[in-house]
């Protein structure tokens, strides 16, 4: 779009295109994990569009950088983590210029020369040339025996040295990646000594308290450490026999690995005359000073910052693919990255800035019994970074809130303790995904194990969460074990997993949010299914079985009597307004309004259950009666037998109004307080009909003894004897979440209001398929009081709204379908003898 | 001979279904037969498709699914089916057979023989 280069691209396409077959030519410089994951999403995206080139220095394809210490440590082997074998060059039709270094980019004929004289001409360039080890200048560096950690070769060159018989290995540094070597060489059965410049280990990732954990439990298993100690020379004839220290000290060595840092490999960059500064400068969509070359990975600066670790190079790769493939939607704005330390049996976790200032507050827990050390940087209720060691469960929670800059004053309290503190039970203390075994369920709802997963994760090269969700299907059901099997990500891939982009995507289909969608929506009066997918330029022309039901509601939502809804982006169960059972039947699920029934309706169940042979009644946890077994031509005629009975769809199908919820009150009960069975009929009457982000349940209890359960209940209402208590958020189900108490009103008719109000807050801010209980701790109880309770008109105006749309949905779909609407969708086109 | 034959008996095989607008764009119908339902498919521009109505994951009803692009997603465990090959998209993997399928002006006609390439007919 606003590419100055996009024309003269076009018309360059067009000469191609004249001479015959030609495409552009796309040429990558530097086969490592950025630039080859650049050209997969280009592939993805535009397989026709280019002629793909590589160029890479080391003999190999594309391998897992991050998993070399794994390899070094004896975990894994080099064909494990190869992510990019030579076939897969192959049958993309990509030539892998392999170890062939290039040394001269002529800019202005657009050619790319290597130091043997090969050359490719190129539309756009990819420099990827990824960063170089810092080699500290001392005498003796480059003696034998002095190595990096950086490659296949540097592992090679370990893993002979320590074959020798009580070797001794030095490394020096005491960052991640120094500790990483020195666990793989300790490992290896050498005698380690780590060097560290500083008086703390990691001190980019750790406070002092975490870091002196981690030096203790190394020291346990058998590292030493010179600490404060500045190398001064490295001593030998040929071969490296001793390292000596500014005091004077000389400790003997056999090898010794500078692992002191990485700095961006700019030298082809600068040599061209590209704009450098640490790394080489990019714009927001990946491009350098000359927007012919892009450039991704280690080796960039942009917005002055580097990044070293896998998540932030991936994204960058997605951008610039975005950027080549010209959709130009993408904008690459940085990234917040997290740590994880890949050292078998030590747990630990930072993120963000977690030392903090004048402007922040500290949160600290410290258990040194268990082992346990946990810190989050706050700053006006927001998180800023956190460092946990020992308990690292909640690291992608922190994480996630820091990404979203969720406001966590109303669960300040219990931050520390972690989110099965907070009412939420995804996860708590059995299942620390570490110490789980391989057989462990993660996924109930597919049944998938820690080692079905962990196994997928490193067999197939996974990196994400949607990855792992397409690969064995965990988490892609009811979604409860999310974390579990982010967790999991993290633990397996360590050191440089995390986990999500800065922005979650609506689906696959767009680059936009749900929250950006929706804006549009309204911004630019955006009116149908079409229309949306149009304007925001969606990848796939009709979307997916993900965004059309999400389109679909979102349109619904607001524009109420306007929009027509549209049948076919509906799930099956709302399609049909039946659920669909595993052998292709369906239920039926006639409504009673607050859970009360008469002779008259039972009557009419019991005659509609003999006449279609229902196979199962059952009375459900919603007070009311379902019908399994259904066949769906039978769907409008029982409809139409029980609506002559008053009986009226149930919407137990829907992300929509299902039920509301009482007990009798004080109209039997001998406590009751309230007439709590008639809130709760004029609850339902009020609400039934309306369509929601995900399915929404009320309930009303007629005392504090609660039995109709309202506080595990999207919103309930408890009676007391003063009026009546309001309760939002909760849900039963796999993560069991109690309700927050919104406020105390002490009229009926307030009830109403502020269900109403409450209710279309939810509809108009929640994403879809966001139950009430997340969307509540995304965006805090403070706001949602801010909307409903304390600001009177906007309240009123939200229930008012509400109550507008309420207009045109409160027709019984049932009766309609039973007197003739959507006939197609229940009968056989044809039946053939 | 023989393939004048053959010519015949495909002639003889393809029956009328309906016409292209009783299956809703981006919808799909089920044609009822002795050996089971076929579900045959209308997509944005109006091609169709027909494929067993049973996914190979579970044996979910394809004909409920949501259509998109050349793609039906199964209605029980989101599945995402090829519908011109009845294949699984990777890495599922599994097929539905298909069916051969065409339209005449606004006629739909299908052959209840299935495509070869798929066990599951």
């Amino acid at each position: 779009h606003n590419d100055p280069l996009a024309c003269c691209l076009l018309n360059h396409r067009y000469e191609h295109s004249v001479e015959g077959v030609m495409k552009e030519k796309l040429v990558l410089i530097g086969n490592g994990m950025a630039g080859v994951r650049t050209l997969e999403e280009v592939l993805k995206l535009a397989p026709d569009q280019y002629d793909i080139s590589v160029f890479g220095g080391e003999p190999y394809g594309n391998y897992n950088r991050i998993l070399l210490s794994p390899v070094l440590a004896g975990e894994k082997t080099i064909d494990e983590i190869m992510l990019n074998d030579e076939q897969w060059y192959k049958d993309n039709d990509i030539t892998l210029h392999k170890g062939k270094w290039v040394d001269e980019v002529n800019r202005a004929q657009r050619i790319v020369r290597t130091t043997d004289g090969t050359e490719e001409k190129y539309d756009r360039l990819i420099i990827a040339t990824g960063s170089n080890p810092f080699i500290i200048p001392i005498p003796g560096h480059d003696m034998q025996g002095v190595i990096a950690f950086r490659d296949i070769n540097d592992v090679d060159t370990m893993l002979s040295a320590s074959k020798e018989k009580n070797g001794k290995a030095i490394v020096i540094g005491g960052g991640l990646l120094g500790l990483e070597a020195a666990n793989g060489l300790m490992k290896q059965g050498m005698d380690v000594s780590v060097v560290h410049l500083l008086d703390s280990l990691m001190e980019r990732q750790l406070d002092k308290a975490a870091s002196a954990l981690l030096k203790a439990s190394l020291e346990e298993r058998g590292m030493k450490f010179l600490m404060e100690a500045q190398t001064e020379a490295i001593i030998g004839k040929d071969q490296v026999e001793a390292v000596r220290f500014k005091d004077g000290t000389e400790v003997p060595a056999d090898l010794v690995v500078m692992a002191v840092g990485i700095k961006p490999n700019i030298e082809l960059a600068e040599k061209i005359g590209l704009h450098c500064e640490r790394g080489i400068v990019v714009s927001d969509t990946m491009q350098t000073f000359d927007p012919r070359i892009y450039s991704v990975g280690e080796c960039v600066q942009h917005r002055g910052m580097t990044y070293g670790l896998v998540a932030p190079l991936f994204e960058q790769a997605k951008v610039c693919a975005n950027h080549l493939a010209h959709l130009g939607i993408a904008r690459y704005e940085g990234s917040i990255t997290s740590t994880k330390l890949k050292v078998t049996g030590i747990d630990l976790f930072s993120a963000g800035d977690f030392e903090g200032d004048d402007t922040t507050e500290e949160l600290v827990l410290q258990d040194p019994g268990l082992g346990i050390y946990k810190k989050v940087v706050l700053k006006d209720n927001k998180i800023q970074g956190a460092v946990m060691y020992g308990d690292t469960i909640d690291g992608t929670w922190y994480f996630e809130m820091m990404r979203d800059n969720t406001d966590v004053s109303d669960i300040r309290d219990k931050l520390l303790f972690g989110q099965a503190h907070l009412g939420d039970s995804g996860h708590g203390d059995d299942n620390r995904v570490a110490a789980m075994s391989a057989t462990t369920e993660i996924c109930g709802c597919n049944g998938i194990c820690k080692g079905d997963i962990v196994d997928a994760i490193t067999r197939k090269n996974l990196f994400t969460l949607d990855d792992v969700r397409v690969h064995t299907k965990a988490s892609s059901s009811c979604g409860s074990c999310t974390g579990l099997v982010e967790a999991l990500l993290a633990h397996t891939l360590g050191g440089d997993y995390s986990q999500s982009p800065n922005k979650k995507p609506l689906c696959g289909c767009t680059e936009f949010t749900h929250d950006e969608v929706r804006t549009s929506i309204r911004e630019n009066e955006l009116k149908t299914v079409h229309d949306v997918q149009e304007f925001l330029e969606w990848k796939a022309p009709d979307g997916c079985s993900k965004c059309r039901p999400a389109l679909n509601y979102y349109l619904l939502c607001q524009w109420p009597g306007e929009y027509i809804d549209d049948n076919q982006s509906r799930f099956i169960n709302e399609r049909a307004h039946a659920n669909i059972q595993k052998d292709a039947t369906f239920s039926v699920i006639p409504r009673m309004w607050g859970g009360g029934t008469t002779p008259d309706e039972l009557r009419a169940i019991a005659d509609a259950a003999e006449k279609f042979n229902v196979k199962t009644v059952h009375v459900t946890g919603g007070q009311r009666i379902a019908m399994y077994g259904l066949k769906k031509e039978e769907l409008p005629v029982i409809w139409g037998d029980l609506s002559k009975a008053g009986l009226v769809s149930g919407h137990a199908y829907g992300k929509a109004l299902r039920t509301v919820k009482t007990c009798v009150g004080k109209e039997w009960c001998r406590f009751g307080t309230q007439d709590s069975t008639q809130l709760g009929v004029d609850l339902e009457k009020m609400t039934w009909g309306s369509w929601t982000p995900h399915k929404y349940k009320m309930a009303a209890s007629g005392c504090p003894r609660n039995c109709a359960e309202a506080t595990i209940k999207d919103f309930g209402v408890v009676c007391v004897d003063s009026g009546y208590e309001l309760h939002v958020g909760g849900n039963g189900g796999v993560k069991v979440r109690a309700t927050d108490l919104l406020c105390h009103v002490e009229t009926s008719e307030q009830v109403l209001e502020y269900a109403a109000a409450f209710m279309q807050l939810y509809r108009e801010d929640a994403h879809y398929l966001e139950r009430t209980a997340p969307w509540l701790e995304r965006v805090g109880l403070t706001f949602v009081k801010e909307k409903v309770v304390e600001d009177e008109a906007g309240r009123k105006a939200l229930a008012e709204r509400f109550l507008y749309s309420q207009k045109f949905s409160q027709d019984d779909p049932w009766q309609a379908r039973a007197e003739g609407t959507d006939e197609h969708e229940f009968k056989p086109i044809k039946m053939v003898s | 001979m023989q393939q004048a034959e053959k010519v015949m008996s495909e002639q003889d095989s393809w029956i009328e279904v309906g016409n292209l607008n009783d299956i809703p764009k981006l919808g799909a119908r089920v044609v009822r037969t002795a050996d089971g339902d076929i579900a045959v498919f209308r997509t944005a521009d109006d091609e169709i498709f027909a494929l067993r109505d049973k996914c190979p994951h579970k044996g979910g009803p394809l004909s409920q699914g949501i259509v998109h692009g050349k793609r039906v997603a199964c209605p029980l465990h989101d599945w995402k089916i090829q519908l011109d090959s009845g294949e699984a998209v990777a890495p599922d993997e599994g097929c539905a057979a298909s069916y051969p399928v065409k339209v005449e002006g606004e006629l739909i006609l299908l052959s209840l023989t299935p495509n070869e390439g798929c066990p599951n007919s």
